[in-house]
């Protein structure tokens, strides 16, 4: 394993310090929560916005707060849901007054960490609502797992929900934006390589050089099955088929995100993303907005995930709305 | 013997130890269905409860509701709720004199607490696969006295973890895989067997 690091134990830690420091007229970190939050939390007579999930899907979600998208992120072990501590912290940072909405990537740990926040903000008398994304087409029954993961949507989800808060909508409001964010928005992701984990000092699968995994998470974890490489033409077929196969699409106006699980270079990524417009045209699906870059990784991981949100209108409004964080800036 | 705080400490040391020799082993069943990392967080956190200072605590009960808070504050993951809620109903329902039959029922409101955060049922091939099996054995020979009860329990527990190799996972991470989680041996059917497995040799 090579990797920049000082200690195994201190990446998580060392990795916010670094944050701190790169970014302290955006964000400050509670070092014994591993807390990212805005500098101006809490904003009085705004809902507040928490995210949280294991770390090493950089810049989710600490790349992710600032104004217009979320007011704090709990930063967890690598790939390890935070616990309930660090939530309650974030709830109390962050609480203007107007309750607090906990977006959850569909993750058994996460779930239940975040359940048990839920619980303890209620005891203390702070309203917390919380919504769990679960886009991943990759999860075909649902029935028979944990349920379809959060992945990709997750960052436009953060975005739009983000900008609604950042105008004043109140919690009910933002929460009810945010599930149909999450009923409009699927993903599915691929691997060239797996990825390692410091503390395991090992990749988490191999892939033979002409061999890929396909249908991801977003934790080095096995996909669904083993394939052949192909062209970027052929993968983006594999990626965004079974997306349409899932959801219609066609006729609607959509935001489209090619994601970088870490390791592809952008090179590759607009290739991809080329790919992908070609195949939406084709199928009449109208990509109005777009997203290209390494959002939501996995490690060094290689390989990429599509995304696709059909969009209304307070969608497109609230996408294009000022964002100033680490991770996306614009507008303002 | 009393199940006092010194035999409850007794145990999650013993946990503590067994943890931490086998973190890399755990691991790696875990990172071939999961996420590789259930053995590195269960230690993390069997650290900090084998930290606490049993001499602060008057009873047996509260030094276990102690070691699941812990475990709710250090693990994550899922491992952290459910483990951490196995040992605040244990802890709940713990008393320093309880017979066999009582011991049983503390654990078996521990394996309840699982399966209400965790929401898994038998044959998901996670944790409760091998320590439902395990409490029934041990409710079997409750009879026989507390180290007969948990003797069984242990071997029931392993018998458990050994069975959830051919299973395909419906819960947790492992679920994702599909038909390609079988021939694997559970991770947290494996903790949980050297949970219990510590048990037998501590609290007989």
């Amino acid at each position: 394993m090579k990797k920049l690091i000082n200690a195994v134990d201190d990446v998580v830690k060392d990795s916010l310090f670094g944050v701190e420091a790169a970014h302290s007229d955006i964000v400050a970190v509670d070092h014994d929560n591993n807390v990212v939050y805005r500098i101006d939390a809490p904003v009085a007579n705004k809902v507040g916005i928490i995210s949280g999930g294991g770390s090493g899907h950089e810049p989710l979600h600490g790349g992710f707060v600032g104004l217009g998208m979320l007011d704090a992120a709990c930063a967890g072990e690598i790939f390890t849901s935070p616990v309930p501590d660090q939530m309650f912290a974030a709830d109390k940072l962050v609480d203007g007054g107007r309750g607090v909405l906990h977006i959850v990537k569909n993750y058994t740990g996460d779930v239940m960490n975040f359940d048990m926040a839920a619980e303890m903000a209620a005891a203390e008398g702070i309203r917390v609502e919380s919504v769990v994304v679960d886009d991943d087409v990759a999860v075909q029954d649902s029935l028979y797992t944990a349920g379809r993961r959060g992945v990709g949507l997750t960052v436009l989800l953060e975005k739009i929900v983000g900008a609604a808060a950042e105008e004043g909508k109140d919690l009910d409001y933002v929460a009810d934006l945010a599930k149909r964010v999450i009923a409009n928005g699927r993903s599915m992701g691929m691997a060239l390589s797996g990825c390692t984990v410091p503390a395991a000092g090992k990749p988490s699968f191999e892939l033979a050089d002409d061999e890929i995994e396909v249908g991801i998470g977003i934790h080095g974890e096995p996909g669904r099955e083993r394939r052949q490489i192909g062209t970027a033409a052929e993968i983006a077929q594999m990626l965004v088929r079974p997306i349409l196969d899932d959801l219609d699409y066609r006729g609607s106006e959509v935001i489209a995100f090619v994601n970088g699980m870490g390791a592809t270079p952008l090179i590759e990524l607009y290739i991809m993303y080329n790919e992908v417009a070609k195949i939406l045209q084709a199928e009449g699906v109208r990509v109005v907005r777009n997203l290209v870059g390494n959002y939501i990784t996995s490690l060094d991981m290689a390989g990429c995930s599509v995304t696709l949100l059909r969009a209304d209108d307070e969608m497109l409004h609230l996408w294009d709305a000022p964002v100033v964080t680490a991770g996306l800036r614009w507008g303002k | 013997m009393a199940l006092d705080v010194a035999a409850a400490a007794a145990w999650m040391h013993d946990f503590a130890g067994v943890i931490d020799e086998n973190a890399e082993l755990l691991t790696d069943l875990d990172r071939e269905i999961g996420d590789a990392d259930h053995g590195f967080n269960m230690d993390r956190g069997m650290k900090a409860v084998a930290a606490l200072d049993p001499s602060a605590f008057a009873k047996g009960g509260d030094y276990l509701k102690k070691a699941g808070m812990t475990l709710v504050s250090t693990v994550g993951g899922a491992s952290g709720p459910l483990y951490g809620t196995f040992f605040l109903r244990v802890g709940g329902a713990w008393a320093d004199d309880m017979d066999a039959a009582g011991l049983g029922k503390a654990l078996r409101a521990g394996l309840d607490g699982i399966v209400q955060r965790g929401k898994a049922s038998v044959g998901e091939k996670t944790m409760v696969d091998a320590l439902s099996p395990a409490l029934d054995a041990y409710d079997a020979h409750a009879g026989e006295g507390v180290a007969a009860a948990l003797a069984a329990a242990a071997q029931a527990c392993a018998a458990g973890r050994d069975a959830t190799i051919p299973l395909i996972a419906h819960k947790g991470r492992a679920s994702y895989l599909g038909e390609r989680s079988a021939g694997h041996q559970d991770p947290g059917a494996t903790s949980v067997t050297m949970l219990i497995e510590a048990a037998s040799r501590n609290l007989a």
